[in-house]
Formats: structure tokens, C-alpha cells, sequence
């Protein structure tokens, strides 16, 4: 019930929504009614068009985020674990961390082509700095005191680094990893806005060509829910994975 | 302290420094070196020498300046409502219950999706010109300030407050003398986030809709297969969002010069 108040504003503009195309206060071209944006979902569900587009896109994501994840984490732990990592990677870091990463989008097309694995090139050049940046600082500033009295209890240098210096990095990384699954969403809708053959952004770009409005709105608000689900799932096991910091 | 250790010591700061630079000069030879080798083909990576070349003859012809300062203008046109209007609209939030009603699921929820998919709905309710990119601009970069405004305004310390009403501050003195400079870091950190937002939302909706600026630029050669053309484009976009980037900080240095953390080393 509380749940349902603290909503209530989406519900009515949901209902404002309906009402004004309803009322024909707008052109239903412009604004179709929300009761005509849910058959079109209901139907595209039902002939698999948005499961398969949906599914094309999913793998894309999935797969640039990995590789972004691992060899992102990787690489900041290494800049704030080893001098000479650092002073040739910060340099590099410092230059693309500012560079809007859409601008990326034609180069990956020169490299790898219209099909999945430029969009995954993308998604992973795209998201892996801000991981490297989360694992850099988180790593930077694990505690002096734990990593000496760990030397003093006798740990190897590489088991010092998994059992003190990559737990604690765990929260800022963890926070650097959020950012990159928004910019991974925003990325993979983009690239598949300007050069796709399947996937949630080519079903858009071509349902708005063929003028049947109400299935792209119906396309646009799948990819707008997925990624707040995103968010909020990677919220909930993040909770999960930190709470043994209390 | 010994000489040859001041020696040292001189040596190791200049190779510090060297160091920094070091590692883009590397990154630049290694770039051309690959070019030139034939490994990859010239459409594939063309040389860092043509690009350059080609950086400095649209730059002679003016393409340069006309690109960089529309893509600019609408970057920061859409930046400066989306800070505006998110600032004031963060205060409202958290000084008005209706609006904190109104607008916090809306907020929370709208705040993780990637906004870039309702493009082309707006290019349908607006066209393709600058209003609808400014929009697009605004409705993507507007939901970091109004995060960290709220964040920013109820996290000023209660004490400050109560002893500024109790000193006899008006709400107007209150609001400005003390809740805005208090929360300005917070705020500052927001308008941080936004600003690269601003600039990827610019490139994009420029790839997306073509015409002139950085982005329909870049778009354009990549349809001509003008590799060149390609690589200049990001090289360029690169050298703007470096100096927005860097210039942000540095407003934010001047602007928090009496707050503790102006000393704080920035990570970006």
C-alpha cells in the first residue's frame, strides 16, 4: 500500500497519458493511447519480435559488460598495485575517461563491421574506464594499516592483493560497475539507432520508419524498463555482496 | 641529505613528469608505426600524420570551427537549462511536499534509464533541429542535478541551520547564505556528472539526425567511408570533452575555494 502512494505520480500520468489521446487533445500519430502502446506489446510479445530483437540486444550488452567488468577491474587494481602500471596507464586513463564514448560508434563500425561484435567492442571500449577508475581509487585507498599488519602476519604479496586489496576496492568498484551497466544501455540503444540489423534499437529506428507509432512506443518503454530493472537488480545484489561491511 | 641523492631525487621527479607524457607519445608512435606497417589496411587505421593533416585543413577551411562551436552551442545550451532547471527543481523537492510527491518516483525511476531510446519519439513530437537535441540534451542531463541537489540539500547539517534562524535569518537568508553555499559540493558533483552527459547526448543525437556539429560530421564521413574523416572526428571530440572536463574542475576548484576538500587531489 505504501509501495502503491509512492508511485501513485506514474500511475497518473499513465492516466493523463490515456485521457488527453483519448479526448483527442493530441494527434494520436504524436502520442498513441497507452491502451494502444500495450496491445502493440502484447502482440509483439506474441509473435516473438520483441523476444528475439530483445534477446540479440541482451547478448550484446552481456558480453561487452563482461569483458569490460573483468579486464576493467583488473587493470585499475594493477594501476594502484604496481608503480610502472600506473605511470603508463594514467596518462591513457586520464585522456579517454573525458571522451564522449558515442563518438566511438563509427570507429568500432570501421573495425568490426554492422554486426554483433562491433556493438560489443563498443559496449566494452565504452564501459570499461569507468570500472578501471572504481577499481583504481577503491584500491588506492585500502587501508595502510591492514596491508602492513597482513605483511605482518606473513602474506605473500599476491595474497595480500586478493584478501586485503581487492575487498577493500569491492565498494568502489562495485559503484564504478553501476555506472557502466547506464552507459552500457545507453551505448547498445545508440549503436543500434544508427547501424543495426536486429535489436531493440533497429526495432525502433524501424517501427518509427513504418510509421506504426504505437509499437515503437510500446519498444522505446521495454528498453527504458530493462534498464531500470538493471539498476535495481544490480542494487539488490550489491546489498547482498556488502554486507559484511557494517 | 648527500648530493647524489638530491641527484636522485631531481632525476626521479623529472621522470615523473617525463613519465606522463611518455606513455602518449607511445600511444601516438605506436598508432602511426601500425599504420604504416600494412598490418591493417588505411581504411581500417588510417595514419595519425593524415589525420592531423586532414584536423588542420578543415580547420583552415573554417568546417572546423562551425562543427566544434554547434555541437558546443547545443551542448551547453542544453547543459545550462538541464543545470538550472534541475537546481531549482531539487530545492523545490525538498522544500515543498507536493513536489517531492510528484516528482520522486519520477526522478528515481527515470534517473537509471538510458533516455536515448525515447529519441526518436521526440524527434517525432519535435523534428530534427536544434530544439529537439537541446530536449534531448536537457531531458538526459537534468536527472543528475536534481539527484544531487536533494542529496546535497538534506545532508546540510542541522546545526547550521538552526543557529543561522536562531541569529534572526529570514528564509530568503537562509536559502542563500547558508543551504546553497553548504550544499554547492554536492550540487558541483552533479553538474560534474551531467556535463559528459551533455556532450555524448550532443554527439549522438547529431550522428542520429545528421547535419551540421562534431557528430554529423563524423556520421557523414563514416557514410562517405572516410576513414580519415572518421578518426579526426574522435580526435576532436576527444580534445573538446578533455577541456570541458578539465575546465569543469577547475570552476569547481575556484567556486570551493574555502571548502576543505579544494585541497582534496581530484581523481578526474
Amino acid at each position: 500500500m505504501k509501495w502503491l502512494w509512492r508511485y501513485s505520480p506514474l500511475l497518473l500520468l499513465a492516466a493523463a497519458w490515456q485521457l488527453v489521446s483519448y479526448f483527442d487533445l493530441v494527434s494520436s500519430t504524436a502520442l498513441p493511447p497507452l491502451s494502444d502502446v500495450i496491445r502493440a506489446w502484447i502482440d509483439m510479445i506474441k509473435d516473438g519480435e520483441i523476444l528475439s530483437n530483445g534477446a540479440a540486444s541482451l547478448i550484446r550488452l552481456g558480453a561487452g559488460l563482461g569483458l569490460s567488468i573483468a579486464i576493467g577491474a583488473v587493470l585499475g587494481i594493477g594501476m594502484a598495485w604496481w608503480k610502472p602500471v600506473n605511470i603508463l596507464l594514467a596518462p591513457i586513463v586520464e585522456i579517454f575517461y573525458p571522451l564522449p564514448k558515442s563518438a566511438l560508434i563509427p570507429v568500432t563500425v570501421i573495425w568490426l563491421g554492422f554486426g554483433d561484435s562491433s556493438k560489443i567492442l563498443l559496449i566494452f571500449l565504452g564501459c570499461m574506464l569507468p570500472v578501471t577508475l572504481g577499481a583504481f581509487n577503491g584500491a588506492r585507498a585500502s587501508e595502510q594499516v591492514l596491508v602492513w599488519s597482513a605483511r605482518s602476519m606473513g602474506a605473500g604479496r599476491l595474497r595480500m592483493l586478493w584478501d586485503v586489496v581487492v575487498p577493500s576496492a569491492l565498494p568502489e568498484l562495485l559503484n564504478g560497475i553501476r555506472t557502466a551497466i547506464a552507459l552500457s544501455f545507453i551505448l547498445l540503444v545508440s549503436s543500434e539507432l544508427i547501424v543495426a540489423r536486429s535489436g531493440f534499437g533497429y526495432l525502433i529506428g524501424f517501427l518509427g520508419a513504418n510509421g506504426t507509432y504505437d509499437a515503437m512506443y510500446a519498444v522505446v518503454f521495454t528498453v527504458a524498463f530493462l534498464g531500470f530493472a538493471a539498476d535495481r537488480i544490480y542494487l539488490l545484489l550489491v546489498q547482498r555482496m556488502l554486507s559484511w561491511r557494517q | 641529505m648527500t648530493l647524489p641523492e638530491l641527484a636522485l631525487r631531481f632525476l626521479r621527479s623529472v621522470s615523473f613528469a617525463g613519465a606522463r607524457v611518455f606513455s602518449i607519445v607511445l600511444l601516438a608512435a605506436l598508432w602511426e608505426a601500425l599504420a604504416r606497417s600494412g598490418v591493417v589496411t588505411h581504411f581500417q587505421l588510417p595514419a595519425l600524420s593524415e589525420v592531423i593533416e586532414r584536423i588542420w585543413s578543415d580547420g583552415v577551411s573554417g568546417d572546423l570551427w562551425i562543427n566544434t562551436g554547434l555541437t558546443l552551442y547545443r551542448a551547453m545550451v542544453g547543459f545550462a537549462i538541464a543545470a538550472a532547471g534541475g537546481i531549482v527543481l531539487g530545492m523545490a523537492m525538498s522544500r515543498l511536499a507536493l513536489a517531492r510527491w510528484f516528482f520522486d518516483p519520477i526522478i528515481s525511476v527515470g534517473f537509471p534509464m538510458p533516455k536515448i531510446a525515447f529519441l526518436p519519439v521526440v524527434i517525432l513530437w519535435l523534428g530534427v533541429f536544434d530544439i529537439s537535441k537541446i530536449t534531448m540534451i536537457v531531458f538526459d542531463a537534468i536527472f543528475p542535478v536534481v539527484a544531487a541537489t536533494v542529496i546535497a540539500i538534506q545532508g546540510v547539517e542541522r546545526e547550521l541551520i538552526w543557529s543561522a534562524r536562531n541569529m534572526g535569518a529570514n528564509e530568503r537568508e537562509l536559502l542563500w547564505q547558508i543551504v546553497l553555499p553548504a550544499a554547492l559540493p554536492q550540487i558541483m558533483t552533479g553538474l560534474q556528472v551531467a556535463l559528459p552527459i551533455s556532450l555524448i547526448v550532443a554527439v549522438v543525437t547529431e550522428m542520429l539526425m545528421g547535419g551540421y556539429g562534431l557528430g554529423g560530421a563524423m556520421i557523414t564521413a563514416s557514410r562517405f567511408a572516410n576513414s580519415t574523416g572518421v578518426f579526426a572526428g574522435i580526435v576532436e571530440i576527444a580534445i573538446v570533452g578533455y577541456a570541458l572536463v578539465k575546465a569543469m574542475a577547475l570552476i569547481r576548484r575556484r567556486l570551493l575555494i574555502w571548502h576543505q576538500e579544494a585541497n582534496a587531489p581530484t581523481t578526474v
